[in-house]
C-alpha cells in the first residue's frame, strides 16, 4: 500500500488520523516509516539521544492482582515472596553511591577513566533518578509508603523520585480512603517527582478482561494520570504489545493517550512495551501464531516509529532496552526514537519474565550504542534536561 | 544500484567503502533489499536442520578472539568419541536433520587417518549430508601430511566429506589476521582451499567475522577478495557476515589490559569491549549483499544476533536464516545462548512475512511450511 498521502501529511505537519496509523502499521515498508519517523523525531529532539542515570527499586513482589503476563508477582506466603523495609530500600541506595566515591577516588590517583567505569560495571553505579514500582501489597498502609518517599529524600535530597504507576496509586486511595488528588497530593508532598508509565497495558476492555482482568480499567489509568498532570506532576505512558490485542486496540490506546496530552501536556515520553513471554501464565494461552504476529522484531520498530509519528504531541519516544534488547533498542533510535531509558540498576521484573539483556549498561556502554548509530548521547534528568555536557 | 550485467555495472571497491563508511542505514538498507528481491523474488527465506558437531576442542592455533579451544592437559579439554557422535547424528536425523556440520580443534595428535576413519564410519552408518572442516583444518591435514591441498581435499572427498564450510576466513585481510590469529593460515591459502575445493565439484560457504579491530577497508579486501574468486569457480553457495563476540576471550581481555597500560588504544578497546552493535551488523550485511553480486545467497546470524536482530536481517539483505544449531558450542562458550527452536525459526520469518521452506545445502527446497 502506497504511503504517499500520509507521508505529505507528515511533512505538512498534520495530524495522522487512527486510519493513517494502521494503514503504517498494515505497510512493510519499513524504511519509509523509519524515515519518516527520523523526520518527526529530527524536528522535536534534533539528533539527541537521551540516556538517564537511574536505579530501579521493586519494594515487594506481593501482588493483590496477578496479572497474566507478568512473571514477578507473587501471593502472600507464595515461594519467591519478598518484601523490602525502608531501611533495606536506604541500604540499597547506599550501594550505588559508595560506588560512585570509589570510582571518583579511582580517577582521583590519576587512573584511567575507562578504569572506573570497569570497576564499577554492572555491580553498582551512580545514579540521578529512583525510579519505583511495586505489587499492590495486601497489608502495607498508604502511610508506609509516604514514609518511604520522605525517608529517601532525606538522605538523597537531590535525587529524582519518579515511583508508583496508576495503578498503585488507585489502589492507595482505595486503601487509605482518601481521593485521589488528596491521594497525590500526599504522594508530592512527601517527595514523589513524577510518575513512570506503567500499568496502561491496552486500554480496551475485552483484551483487558483477557490480560490482567483485576487491574483497574483503562479509563480510571487516565483519570489517574489527569488528575497528576493537573496538579503539576509529570508522567511517562506505556503499552503492552505483541500478546491478544490487534493494530486497532493500539491505536485505541495510543488515540486515548493522544487526546490527553492535548488537555494536559503532562507526558513526557511515550514507551512501548514488547510482551515478554517466558514464565507468565499468559505464554501459555496466547496461541502462537498471534503471539509471532505482534512480537517480532520488526514489529518493535514499526510500533516506535508509528507511535513516533502518531503521537505528534509526545516530546519524547523510549526504546526501553531491557524490554526491547539493547541490539533492538539501538536499531529503534533510526526509527524515531529518541531516549533508551539509562543504566537501570536492579532491574527485575523484565527479567523474571525471561529477558536476555544484561541486567544493567554501563554509561560508557549506552553512549557507544547511541555514538554507532549516529546520534549525539545527552545525558539527561527526570526532566530531560542535560546533566553533562559529553564530549 | 544497476546490477544487470554484473561485471559492467558491479560496485567498485571504493563505491562499496563509500556505502559502507558513508551511507545511511536506512538508505542502504533499501539497496539492499531491492537487490535480496530480485535474486529471489518469490519471498522464500529458507533454513537448514542441522546440526554442529565439534569433535574436538584442542587447538594449536588458540586464536584471540576464540572462547572455545583447550590445551591438552586442560581438564575441560575433550575428544568426541564414536558413540557419542553417533547418537547426535542419530538425534539429527529424528529431528528432521538433512546434515551435520563438523568442525574441531587442529589437534596436535590426528592426521589425515583420524579424518577418513571419521568420515567413512559416518557415511557408513549414515545417510546424511556432512559439511566439514573449514580451510584451516584442511591446510593442518595437508601440511601434516605433506600432501598438496588437491590431494587432502580428494581425499577427504573420497570418504564421504560433501561440501566446506566457510569458517576461518575471519576477516580476509593480513594486516588483521596477523594480530587476530598469527597461528591461522593467512588470505592466500584460505581463498586457495576454496578454490582447490570447487574446483573438484565440492560447494562451499564463506564467512566473515567483523567488529573486532578491523577497518571498512578490511572488510571491503574481504568482500572483494570472494567475489574475485566466486567469478572464477561459482564455488560458493552462500555469504555469511557475522560479529566478533568478545565475551570469554582473550582479544576482549588483552586489548582492556593494554588499555589500562598505555591510553593509545583507546579506540580499540572500545570497539573489542562491545563488539559490533546492531547497526554496524546490519550494515555490514546489507554492504555484503549488494557487493557480493555473484554470490546468490546471504545468511542472517541469529547465533551471534539474537532471532529479531536476525529477523530484521531478512530486510537488509539476507535471504537464509543459516542453521537451526540443534548444538552450538563455540558461540556458547563465548557467553552467547539463544535458545531457539525450529518454531522461533518459522515464526520469525513468518513475522517478517516471507514464507519459510526447509532447504539442503545447495538450496534446493525440502519441505515448505
Amino acid at each position: 500500500m502506497s504511503l504517499k498521502k500520509i507521508e505529505n501529511k507528515i511533512l505538512s505537519g498534520r495530524r495522522l488520523s487512527p486510519e493513517d496509523a494502521i494503514t503504517l502499521f498494515e505497510s512493510d515498508d519499513i524504511f519509509t516509516l523509519g524515515r519518516l519517523a527520523s523526520r518527526v523525531a529530527y524536528r522535536i529532539n534534533g539528533n539527541n539521544a537521551y540516556f538517564v542515570q537511574n536505579h530501579h527499586i521493586n519494594p515487594t513482589n506481593i501482588c493483590v492482582n496477578r496479572c497474566k503476563f507478568c512473571a514477578f508477582s507473587r501471593s502472600k506466603g507464595e515461594k519467591g515472596a519478598y518484601e523490602l523495609s525502608i531501611k533495606e530500600i536506604i541500604r540499597k541506595l547506599n550501594k550505588g553511591q559508595r560506588a560512585k566515591g570509589k570510582g571518583q577516588r579511582a580517577k582521583g590517583k590519576g587512573q584511567d577513566k575507562l578504569n572506573s567505569s570497569l570497576v564499577t560495571r554492572h555491580s553498582s553505579l551512580p545514579f540521578t533518578e529512583v525510579h519505583i514500582v511495586g505489587g499492590l501489597h495486601p497489608d502495607w498502609p498508604f502511610d508506609f509508603y509516604l514514609e518511604m518517599l520522605r525517608q529517601i529524600k532525606k538522605s538523597f535530597p537531590h535525587i529524582h523520585i519518579k515511583a508508583f504507576t496508576a495503578v498503585e496509586i488507585d489502589y492507595f486511595s482505595k486503601t487509605s480512603g482518601l481521593s485521589l488528588t488528596d491521594t497525590l497530593n500526599a504522594l508530592k508532598n512527601a517527595g514523589l517527582n513524577s510518575i513512570p508509565g506503567g500499568g496502561a497495558e491496552i486500554f480496551d476492555a475485552k483484551v483487558r478482561s483477557k490480560i490482567c482482568p483485576e487491574k483497574i480499567r483503562g479509563k480510571r489509568w487516565l483519570e489517574v494520570m489527569e488528575k497528576a498532570h493537573s496538579i503539576g506532576i509529570k508522567s511517562n505512558a506505556t503499552m503492552l504489545y505483541g500478546h491478544h490485542e490487534t493494530y486497532k486496540h493500539r491505536v485505541e490506546h495510543m488515540l486515548k493517550l493522544r487526546d490527553l496530552q492535548d488537555r494536559t501536556e503532562g507526558f513526557q515520553a511515550f514507551i512501548p512495551l514488547s510482551f515478554h513471554p517466558k514464565n507468565t501464565r499468559l505464554s501459555k494461552t496466547v496461541h502462537c501464531s498471534l503471539f509471532t504476529v505482534h512480537s517480532n522484531g520488526i514489529d518493535d520498530i514499526k510500533t516506535i516509529a508509528v507511535s513516533r509519528l502518531f503521537l505528534d504531541n509526545f516530546p519524547h519516544i523510549k526504546a526501553y532496552w531491557i524490554m526491547l534488547g539493547e541490539k533492538i533498542a539501538q536499531l529503534s533510535l533510526m526509527f524515531g526514537a529518541d531516549d533508551l531509558d539509562g543504566t537501570v540498576i536492579d532491574e527485575k521484573i523484565t527479567h523474571s519474565a525471561g529477558a536476555l539483556s544484561e541486567k544493567a549498561m554501563s554509561k560508557a556502554e549506552l553512549i557507544n550504542l547511541i555514538k554507532k548509530a549516529g546520534k549525539v548521547p545527552v545525558e539527561r534528568d527526570s526532566f530531560y534536561k542535560p546533566v553533562n555536557s559529553l564530549e | 544500484m544497476k546490477s544487470e550485467k554484473n561485471k559492467i555495472n558491479r560496485i567498485t571497491k571504493k563505491e562499496g567503502l563509500k556505502l559502507l563508511k558513508d551511507s545511511d542505514l536506512l538508505g542502504l538498507g533499501t539497496m539492499a533489499d531491492n537487490v535480496r528481491q530480485k535474486l529471489h523474488p518469490k519471498g522464500i527465506v529458507t533454513f537448514i536442520i542441522d546440526r554442529n558437531i565439534n569433535y574436538t576442542n584442542i587447538c594449536i592455533n588458540r586464536c584471540a578472539f576464540c572462547a572455545f579451544w583447550r590445551e591438552e592437559k586442560d581438564p575441560e579439554a575433550y575428544i568426541l568419541d564414536k558413540k557419542t557422535l553417533f547418537k547426535k547424528i542419530k538425534e539429527t536425523i529424528a529431528l528432521g536433520g538433512t546434515q551435520i556440520l563438523i568442525q574441531g580443534g587442529l589437534h596436535p595428535e590426528f592426521d589425515i587417518n583420524y579424518y577418513v576413519e571419521l568420515l567413512k564410519s559416518i557415511k557408513e552408518n549414515f545417510n546424511i549430508h556432512i559439511h566439514g572442516f573449514s580451510p584451516p583444518e584442511i591446510c593442518y591435514i595437508a601440511d601434516k601430511m605433506g600432501f598438496t591441498l588437491k590431494k587432502t581435499i580428494k581425499v577427504l572427498k573420497e570418504a564421504g566429506l560433501d561440501s566446506i564450510p566457510g569458517g576461518g576466513a575471519e576477516i580476509l585481510s593480513d594486516r588483521i589476521r596477523k594480530k587476530l590469529s598469527p597461528k591461522k593460515i593467512g588470505k592466500d591459502r584460505w581463498l586457495r582451499v576454496m578454490e582447490e575445493a570447487h574446483k573438484l565439484g565440492i560447494k562451499t560457504t564463506a564467512t566473515m567475522m567483523f567488529g573486532s579491530i578491523e577497518k571498512p577497508e578490511d572488510i571491503i579486501e574481504h568482500l572483494d577478495a570472494i567475489r574475485k574468486l566466486q567469478d572464477k569457480t561459482n564455488g560458493f553457495t552462500a555469504f555469511i557476515p557475522w560479529s566478533f563476540q568478545p565475551g570469554n576471550t582473550e582479544l576482549a581481555q588483552r586489548t582492556a589490559y593494554s588499555v589500562q597500560r598505555k591510553n593509545a588504544l583507546r579506540r580499540t578497546h572500545h570497539a573489542v569491549r562491545y563488539g559490533a552493535t546492531a547497526v554496524e551488523y546490519l550494515r555490514a550485511l546489507a554492504l555484503s549483499r549488494i557487493y557480493l553480486d555473484n554470490v546468490p545467497n546471504i545468511q542472517a546470524s541469529w547465533v551471534t544476533q539474537g532471532l529479531k536482530l536476525a529477523q530484521i536481517a531478512l530486510r537488509f539483505g539476507a535471504n537464509d536464516f543459516g542453521s537451526t544449531m540443534i548444538e552450538e558450542n563455540v558461540v556458547a562458550s563465548a557467553g552467547v545462548k539463544y535458545m531457539v527452536s525450529i518454531n522461533d525459526i518459522l515464526n520469525s520469518i513468518k513475522g517478517a512475512s516471507f514464507k519459510p521452506a526447509q532447504r539442503d545445502m545447495y538450496y534446493n527446497i525440502i519441505q515448505s511450511y
